[in-house]
């Protein structure tokens, strides 16, 4: 287990940021870049990361462990986090969250047996004018309706196909 | 047309870049604020009567003054762009379209702060915007308006974007120093302020993207002019980011003295509620503050106009007002249902409450749970009071604020929409239809717009 060299080189740039010795700040950033080349933390995963920053394990867990963006189990290659808290619920975030359920035939928290999509209901993104909406990746996809799920999923499983 | 301040060129092609933000006159207010003194910079924050934009509206210029100024011991600004407040998406804006005055306003208040490394702490689903914001340092640095020796000012100063990574309670200020650290967003207990020892037990200021924002108009301005637009104590433009069942949800900049009637109906703005459907409710300030009814939104209960500002949004107090908060304006129609509505409320903050105070950690649970089941047909009458007295007991028993946060709404769905619970309660089954009868309360509290 070791990260890239960009990343060995991103991780050396974010430790600059702060003062001597406050290393444990890079933390978060750095359990990004572990999440983004390995897709999820694995204990093995926050153990290299703990030996990176020259901390130890258990803080690194404790961490992985409170915000709600590390992914303590492996996830399909796409996530759709869709929204359904108060605003998005009123504009019909809950007919999305089953539509896709219905489509992928996942439940929420489940991903397809094929690997490819996971499915999760998430709180409030900040894009409550652009409703109902869902994180993909980096990225938000807006104003869902039906339509537009429909060709977001076609979309992914094409490129899933060309990258194979 | 109104004044607007920071949202002016929001329009203008190319503003994202430094070449296009220059020519429309940016980074004028650095050069001008590099030959004032920091002291000369805060009293002009402090002239202006800026307040806090993040929601508690506490006044900046007095914030900053209290920073203290221990021999040998740096100093830090911390820019508050966590905005995880349902409602809330107005920061997401200024960064994502206009990055160059959130990093104009970081350099001036860096200055005046004697800040040499300033962070801005972002929610981490915003994992986009971090590029954006990097590309408008890196780009300022290039002009020289950071890095070394800021313009021969002898100011050094460097600003690095970091990123949270899901957690509404690292909005709160303690708890985002907490995750600065590289710990779990668990808020401290104050005293002692950060303003005497925030990150790395350094003296600290935290604040909102849209106040650093406000630092370069009311430099450009000075702030007597500043203090000018708008009323009272309400000075200066506020953003307000409107969604709900509206015709144009979207970000607005308000100067506050238009009234809540002509924000949500006039074209210029929200343009009224959509599909033809009437006013119902809103939460004014994000979904920390209490709901109004369409008649307490428009008019005061003295049968006053109701304003877009502080002082009139929370004219009433708890018991017939609500707050300006974060800017969060959510619109509720004819169809929407109050109950299912606090239930996703509630729902969201037992996910948010970090559990270090058992009252809100098992209040927040408590009331979700009760709302659920009321939201679906199974609930009880004495369900509602017994909800009204879980609320009162988290309300001010709590390390931080996140405990008011949750109470707030469940009491004041329960004080303006109590018959709501109760049809709940009386039609089980037709909860679980979803048919609310809902018609009939709208009716009760039709307003003509
Ligand atoms: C639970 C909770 C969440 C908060 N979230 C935010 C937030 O997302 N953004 C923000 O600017 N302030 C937030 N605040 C307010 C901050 O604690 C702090 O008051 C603010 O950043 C100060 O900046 P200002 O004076 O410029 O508003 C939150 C407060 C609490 C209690
Ligand atoms: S009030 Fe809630 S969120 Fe705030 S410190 Fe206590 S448990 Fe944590
Ligand atoms: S409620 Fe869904 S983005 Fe805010």
């Amino acid at each position: 287990m070791e990260f890239s060299q960009d990343k060995l080189k991103k991780v050396d740039e974010i430790i600059a940021r702060y003062p001597e010795g406050k290393q444990k700040s890079a933390l978060l950033p750095v359990l990004h870049l572990a999440q983004e080349q390995f897709g999820w933390l694995s204990a093995e995963t926050m153990d290299y990361v703990a030996s990176l920053l020259k901390i130890e394990p258990i803080e690194v867990y404790e961490v992985a462990t409170f915000y709600s963006m590390y992914n303590l189990k492996p996830v399909g290659k796409y996530m759709f986090e869709v929204c359904q808290t108060g605003p998005c619920m009123i504009k019909g975030s809950d007919d999305i969250v089953a539509y896709i359920g219905e489509k992928l035939g996942i439940k929420p928290g489940q991903t397809t047996g094929d690997g490819l999509f996971t499915l999760k209901t998430v709180e409030c993104l900040g894009a409550c004018g652009y409703a109902p909406m869902m994180q993909m990746g980096k990225f938000y996809k807006e104003h869902l309706t039906k339509e537009k799920v429909d060709a977001i999923i076609e979309e992914c499983r094409k490129n899933a196909a060309v990258n194979n | 047309m109104r004044v607007k301040l920071l949202l002016k060129d929001a329009h203008v092609e190319g503003i994202r870049y430094y070449d296009t933000y220059r020519k429309q006159g940016g980074y004028a207010a650095v050069e001008k604020a590099l030959k004032m003194t920091p002291e000369a910079i805060v009293e002009e924050v402090k002239k202006s009567g800026l307040r806090g934009r993040g929601g508690a509206g506490f006044p900046t210029g007095m914030k900053w003054s209290f920073i203290a100024k221990p021999e040998g011991i740096p100093r830090h600004l911390v820019c508050n762009a966590d905005e995880s407040e349902p409602g809330t998406f107005k920061d997401r804006y200024l960064m994502e379209f206009i990055p160059h005055l959130l990093i104009e306003g970081l350099i001036i208040s860096s200055f005046a702060l004697g800040s040499n490394a300033t962070y801005i702490y972002i929610r981490g689903e915003y994992a986009w915007i971090p590029d954006i914001l990097e590309q408008a340092i890196v780009e300022a640095k290039a002009h020289g308006f950071l890095g070394k020796n800021i313009l021969g000012s002898g100011f050094d100063c460097e600003i690095y974007v970091q990123r949270g990574a899901g957690a509404y309670i690292c909005g709160e200020e303690t708890a985002l120093i907490e995750s600065l650290e590289g710990k779990r967003g668990n808020p401290r207990i104050k005293p002692p302020f950060p303003a005497v020892k925030g990150v790395w037990d350094r003296p600290t200021v935290v604040n909102n993207v849209e106040t650093l924002s406000a630092v370069v108009p009311i430099i450009n301005l000075g702030g007597e002019e500043y203090a000018k637009i708008g009323v009272g104590r309400s000075t200066g433009t506020k953003l307000i980011s409107a969604c709900g069942n509206i015709n144009k949800p979207g970000v607005y900049e308000i100067d506050m003295t238009i009234s809540v009637e002509e924000f949500i109906y006039s074209d210029e703005y929200c343009g009224g509620i959509a599909n033809g459907k009437r006013l119902k409710a809103c939460i004014p300030g994000g979904s920390s503050v209490p709901i109004l009814p369409a008649n307490l939104l428009l008019k005061t209960a003295k049968g006053e106009t109701r304003y877009m500002n502080y002082e009139s949004l929370s004219d009433g107090g708890f018991a017939t007002g609500s707050m300006m908060g974060s800017g969060g304006f959510i619109v509720y129609d004819e169809d929407q249902c109050v109950v299912r509505n606090t239930y996703t409320l509630a729902r969201f903050y037992r996910h948010e409450s970090c559990g270090q105070c058992s009252p809100c950690r098992e209040g927040t649970g408590w009331m979700e749970k009760i709302l659920k089941n009321i939201d679906s047909g199974k609930g009880k009458m004495s369900d509602i009071d017994l909800l009204w007295d879980i609320q009162r007991k988290i309300e001010g028993n709590t390390i931080c604020p996140l405990g008011d946060a949750a109470a707030w709404p469940v009491a004041a769905a329960i004080r303006h929409f109590r018959d709501e619970f109760e049809w709940h309660v009386l039609n089980p089954e037709e909860c679980l239809r979803r048919n609310y009868g809902l018609a009939h309360y709208a009716d009760a509290r039709e307003v003509v717009a």
